[in-house]
């Protein structure tokens, strides 16, 4: 159901209008109440009057997440800090968490946008929605609920975990819509199933999962262990939290809010703007929120722009569904994981080449994702003797937890096992691949 | 008593490993004199007394097995009561030797019950043995 018919089926030349006022106006604000934002248009000697159409996106610096991490908490915010009703955060990161702010206006927006977005995913005032995302500082749970009580749905605010009950009240209250992490589904799955519970023959139809990638495979998987349809959400806590961009029922793509959202896809190595169609990396600018705007935000993640008109009937833009990172940093347990860390422990310990793997198991959404190390055992670090192969293994264990900050499991394998390739070798599977 | 050549294999705890190994070994008709295999869990390893070690060892490493070679003791001992206990056993605790690693076989031209041995000190375990003879 279309619920904003005018702005998500707006003509596409009448929407770029909106968003080029929106953005002239957005970029004035930032540059006289954001000293980040001052400094850095300063250093480009770019001046928001130079700003005159679309294009010239290209002359404005980009945020990233380290920008956020040296202004924590409060230095990006637009607004006085009496107009805040709201903080929000990222899930915790090493350092400190990812701070954002919302004034009354922008919880209205934010609402509006994900009731617009659960409309489109097929959600009605008629459905009673189950909101497994973790309600608190991160956006998944409020912003779910905020926009499903918009909309008019019955909200039963179950927040994640307590897995049993769940399933229970899924039963008994009658849910049709479940909103989750697709990990958290198939855990849910699996749980009814060990309850003895067919969850195809509740009034379970439908789901809206997000908050991390997932495949087809997956997808399918859920819909064939859930009997229900599952539609792919994306968002971010830099740019609001989720809504920004949801499934239609043509599952061709995610229909972005841009008329509070401005995208642009990357070359993630020059900057440069690349074309529709053309893979690169997510940029977002905000082009509506009050207390925390940000330009150009450099999202990481790869996907690529689709201007097509859908068969929906909406005009707005459709991001393909999100292929990887172009940092390929993981969060695992709520903390940030780099190939690159895994490889400086390998490197230290020596002789020891860094040929790995890197396994992680995506089926705990919120608790325990395990991080697994492959490890190929070469001639330099092969002892005929069994004790110096268990400390080796012991060794890199502890190395391995000291400069992650979480523990992983050590697995040392064979030299076939991890396959070689030409270039940029594969160095992260999902244990579902194996 | 004789230093021999011994060849690791690495492996993964694994059906189909050890066959792996044997294959390589029969094409190329190298006859395997002892074999033991040490393991945990998740690995092991396998150490042969090969016919022709050095040929061995470069096969496995041609088929992509991580391989080693060492040195290691064999011994011959009376194959009566309490043999293995005062020719190899005894000597070596009371010489505070370990034994890190041992296995035993019999050597199809002689009939000779042979161990194959290493501890954590080669050089003293040989004139420990020597001295015996």
């Amino acid at each position: 159901m279309i619920l904003d018919s005018e702005h998500e089926q707006m003509p596409r030349k009448v929407l770029e209008r909106l968003q080029l006022e929106r953005l002239q106006h957005k970029l004035r604000e930032v540059y006289d109440k954001i000293p980040f934002y001052h400094r850095a248009f300063d250093k480009q000697r770019f001046k928001p009057d130079d700003f005159h159409n679309l294009r010239d996106l290209e002359k404005l610096p980009f945020t990233s997440k380290l920008d956020f991490r040296d202004n924590y908490p409060y230095a990006l915010m637009a607004t006085p800090p009496e107009q805040i009703v709201r903080i929000h955060a990222s899930s915790g990161t090493i350092g400190k968490p990812i701070i954002t702010a919302y004034t009354k206006s922008d919880i209205d927006t934010w609402t509006q946008i994900m009731a617009r977005a659960l409309a489109t995913a097929g959600v009605t005032k008629r459905d009673t929605i189950q909101n497994a995302h973790g309600y608190g500082l991160f956006t998944g749970g409020l912003g779910f609920h905020y926009g499903a009580e918009y909309l008019g749905a019955t909200v039963i605010p179950t927040s994640a975990g307590n897995t049993k009950r769940q399933v229970l009240l899924l039963q008994d209250l009658g849910t049709t819509v479940l909103a989750c992490t697709p990990s958290y589904a198939l855990i849910i799955s699996e749980t009814a199933s060990e309850m003895g519970v067919d969850l195809r023959n509740t009034r379970l139809r439908l789901g809206v999962f997000g908050a991390e990638p997932w495949s087809e495979e997956m997808r399918k998987d859920i819909e064939e262990r859930l009997g229900i349809r599952a539609m792919n959400m994306y968002g971010l806590t830099e740019v609001t939290g989720p809504g920004v961009a949801i499934e239609c029922p043509y599952q061709n793509g995610l229909h972005l809010a841009e008329d509070h959202f401005l995208a642009e896809i990357i070359d993630p190595e020059t900057g440069k703007q690349l074309s529709y169609g053309e893979k690169g990396e997510l940029v977002i600018t905000t082009l509506t929120k009050e207390a925390h705007p940000v330009i150009r935000f450099r999202t990481r993640d790869i996907t690529s722009l689709n201007p097509e008109p859908c068969p929906c009937g909406r005009t707005l833009i459709r991001v393909s569904r999100i292929t990887g990172r172009t940092d390929d940093m993981l969060v695992v347990r709520g903390v940030n994981v780099f190939p690159s860390q895994i490889e400086s422990v390998l490197l230290a310990v020596e002789g020891v080449e860094p040929h790995y793997l890197i396994v992680i198991d995506r089926k705990h959404a919120f608790s325990s994702d395990e991080l697994e190390i492959w490890v190929e055992v070469t001639e330099d670090v092969f002892s005929d003797e069994m004790q110096r192969m268990v400390n080796l293994e012991k060794r890199l264990r502890s190395e391995m937890e000291s400069v992650l900050g979480i523990s992983a499991r050590i697995k040392l394998v064979e030299p076939k096992t991890i396959a070689r390739s030409e270039g940029k070798a594969k160095r992260v599977v999902d244990r579902s691949e194996l | 008593m004789v230093r021999m050549k011994q060849v690791s294999v690495f492996v993964e705890n694994q059906p189909g490993r050890l066959s792996a190994i044997l294959e390589v070994l029969e094409k190329r008709q190298i006859s395997i004199r002892a074999l033991s295999v040490s393991d945990t869990a998740e690995i092991g390893i396998v150490r042969m007394i090969l016919t022709k070690p050095e040929e061995g060892l470069n096969e496995l490493r041609k088929a992509g097995f991580t391989t080693r070679m060492d040195w290691v003791l064999i011994v011959e001992i009376p194959d009566v009561p309490g043999g293995l206990l005062h020719s190899v056993a005894k000597p070596m605790a009371e010489a505070g030797i370990n034994l890190l690693y041992f296995y035993a076989y019999t050597e199809p031209t002689t009939h000779k019950t042979m161990v194959v041995l290493k501890t954590d000190d080669l050089e003293k375990a040989e004139r420990i043995l020597e001295s015996r003879r």
